[in-house]
């Protein structure tokens, strides 16, 4: 599953935050070798629990973080070697999307002038030709051009996620980095944003690292979801291959334990037992050791790291996957 | 009934009064021993507010109204103050908050506070006490209960920590636990784990649980009834399946074509527009109105009648104008 000429290139990335105390404890590995590719136009979904590392892979595309190893490869450049004013050119093109877009605007900014900043940091229109540009923001997200004088918190939690996007488009990148964009969001709310958020990718030719917990939030908009756990990506697959042929057995547990809203539906609930490995003791083998369930599972798998391998149309990182007997 | 609630209204005077905001107005529940009622809703309906008046928790300034009826196997408990309510506190019913880390206390260890919700309501012996702790811990699926009991809250993770939470609501022995999005803060996996754990407790118990949650999903698969809130007020009650095979109420039909599902990936998610209103903002007629697809002209002045839905074969009632239909 190769891109042909991807967008974005992410080979082998790694990421340690020193351990704290005195002696030093060992350091926490958020990313341990992370690679994909995206394509231009595409979406690509990252799930994963809380500390598998999906966060800090975001914040590292866009150098909000800096990865110990590896590389980041924008429309060929380097991004991670690239020097400041190089870096300041690229981030019109990449641009992010928080969870909370409340704490992530200033609480004393109009909010119209928070979507202005932008514009200005990169001198892209004459200043009197800033505010038209936000009206027509405004209204491509789908807020009233009135609202630009309104403070963050005079707008609800879904009109404060369409500010942080048309803060996002005002540099008119081509890649933008969501980062769990509708999980602080009602689920009345969660929709209209992830329609919008559809509805400009088709626009405007977006391309889209779409980060977040929720498997079923992932699906609407990913053309392929990468499964992340412990730090590094145990499954890759284009989404309906992921979901309907799932090839690791922590994207099992992952899918039979997302809630349905259909108490008729038929579930073969897979309750994982066991708990995840300390972040600052990774196992030399399999990190999903502890919690799996597969029948096959063996001392291989406490010895060996599986790494990613094509199993039909997947990457699966499981020295189980694939083997005749399992599906 | 263990546990019914009639009328129960919060309402928290605005300065200047009048008038005060009532984020729950007239809420009636009926809850049996051994049974889960699920209380839904979005941010704002009033649901943890109304599980809050359950225990008398209702944070300063605001006051349940003298109209609210809440009694527990038939007494009356709405007014307790003192000695008497702190005697149906953690000993008739207990709680459980959102967030484990929260509601620990970091400084103690994990066996520290059982011990303290055991001895609050019994007098027991402290090796007793932690004999008994040990057996909490065991019974909430604590994998090492002893290494439990010596834990600070920080060394066990958000599910461990919210297991041994859980272990110190059921240190009183209570006939009811109220649940205010006790799996939210954890991972799905985690989740699937926990709600596992909780409805064994209760099976074996015969404990009657009331979890609140803004989350359909994990209702549908765990409560026998729902109950939908919105703006303050019950929208819909059903036997669950019923609930999501018929759904009455518009707010709950729409509420379950919004939510993102796994086996259907629809080109467009429906949406429902506008946003859940604050209090303040509630519409003198149906307070789902302004966001309801199907609205008729007299939903925005007069307030709608509570249907039953019984003549449909569903069972349970809707708040609503529109006529039930089971085919709609």
């Amino acid at each position: 599953m190769t891109v042909p000429n991807p967008l974005l290139d992410i080979v082998g990335l790694v990421k340690r935050y020193p351990g704290r105390g005195w002696p030093r404890r060992g350091s926490v590995h958020a990313l341990n070798g992370v690679s994909l590719a995206i394509a231009a136009g595409e979406t690509l979904g990252v799930v994963g629990e809380s500390g598998s590392g999906k966060s800090t892979l975001g914040r590292a595309v866009v150098r909000l973080i800096e990865p110990d190893d590896g590389s980041v490869r924008f429309e060929g450049a380097d991004v991670l070697s690239l020097p400041r004013a190089a870096m300041r050119a690229l981030r019109r093109r990449i641009q992010i999307i928080f969870q909370d877009p409340y704490s992530s605007l200033n609480p004393r900014m109009r909010v119209g002038e928070a979507v202005a900043e932008g514009l200005a940091i990169h001198r892209l229109l004459p200043r009197a030709a800033w505010r038209d540009r936000v009206h027509g923001l405004f209204e491509e997200v789908g807020l009233d051009p009135a609202q630009t004088t309104r403070y963050p918190h005079e707008l609800s939690g879904g009109q404060r996620q369409r500010v942080g996007i048309a803060r996002a488009l005002a540099v008119d990148p081509a890649f933008l980095v969501c980062d769990e964009p509708v999980s602080a969001l009602d689920v009345s709310v969660q929709a209209q944003v992830l329609n919008l958020l559809k509805d400009l990718q088709d626009r405007r030719g977006l391309t889209y690292l779409f980060i977040a917990h929720d498997l079923a939030v992932v699906r609407q908009l990913a053309h392929r979801i990468a499964v992340m756990y412990f730090g590094r990506i145990v499954e890759l697959a284009p989404t309906d291959d992921l979901l309907r042929n799932p090839g690791h057995p922590y994207t099992r547990a992952l899918l039979s334990a997302i809630p349905s809203p259909d108490p008729e539906r038929p579930t073969s609930r897979i309750v994982l037992g066991g708990e995840p490995p300390r972040p600052t003791a990774p196992p030399p083998g399999c990190p999903f050791f502890s919690r799996c369930f597969h029948p096959m599972k063996d001392n291989r798998c406490t010895a060996e790291l599986p790494l990613l391998r094509p199993v039909g149309q997947s990457l699966v990182a499981c020295h189980h996957a694939g083997v005749s007997g399992e599906q | 009934m263990l546990l019914e609630v009639r009328n129960l209204t919060v309402e928290f005077a605005a300065p200047p009064p009048p008038p005060p905001s009532v984020p729950v107005a007239g809420v009636d529940l009926d809850l049996d021993r051994g049974e889960i009622l699920a209380l839904v809703g979005e941010s704002g309906s009033g649901k943890t507010l109304t599980g809050l008046a359950l225990l008398g928790l209702v944070p300063h300034p605001g006051r349940v109204t003298p109209e609210s009826r809440i009694r527990l196997d038939g007494e009356e408990i709405t007014e307790l103050r003192g000695e008497a309510l702190r005697a149906i506190r953690g000993r008739r019913i207990g709680m459980i908050f959102q967030d484990p880390l929260t509601s620990l206390t970091p400084v103690l260890t994990v066996g520290t506070q059982l011990r303290e919700a055991l001895t609050a309501h019994r007098r027991i012996r402290r090796s007793e006490a932690q004999r008994r702790g040990e057996e909490l811990l065991a019974e909430v699926g604590m994998p090492d209960p002893y290494a439990g009991y010596e834990a600070y809250p920080h060394e066990l993770s958000g599910g461990l920590r919210q297991r041994a939470l859980i272990a110190i609501a059921l240190a009183g022995e209570p006939d009811l636990l109220v649940a205010d999005e006790p799996t939210s803060a954890l991972d799905v996996t985690v989740q699937a784990q926990l709600l596992e754990t909780l409805d064994r407790i209760r099976a074996n118990r015969g404990m009657a649980v009331l979890l609140i949650s803004h989350d359909l999903g994990i209702v549908a698969g765990r409560a026998g009834r729902v109950a939908v809130m919105y703006a303050g007020q019950i929208v819909e009650r059903q036997e669950t399946r019923n609930l999501f095979r018929d759904p009455a109420h518009p707010y709950t039909r729409a509420l379950l074509r919004a939510i993102p599902r796994l086996d259907t990936a629809a080109e467009t998610l429906v949406a429902i527009p506008g946003s859940v209103p604050e209090p303040g903002d509630w519409w003198v007629g149906c307070r789902f109105q302004p966001r309801c697809g199907e609205a008729l002209a007299r939903c925005s002045r007069e307030r709608p009648p509570v249907v039953d839905l019984t003549s449909t074969g569903g069972g349970g009632t809707s708040r609503c104008w529109l006529p039930a239909e089971p085919d709609r």
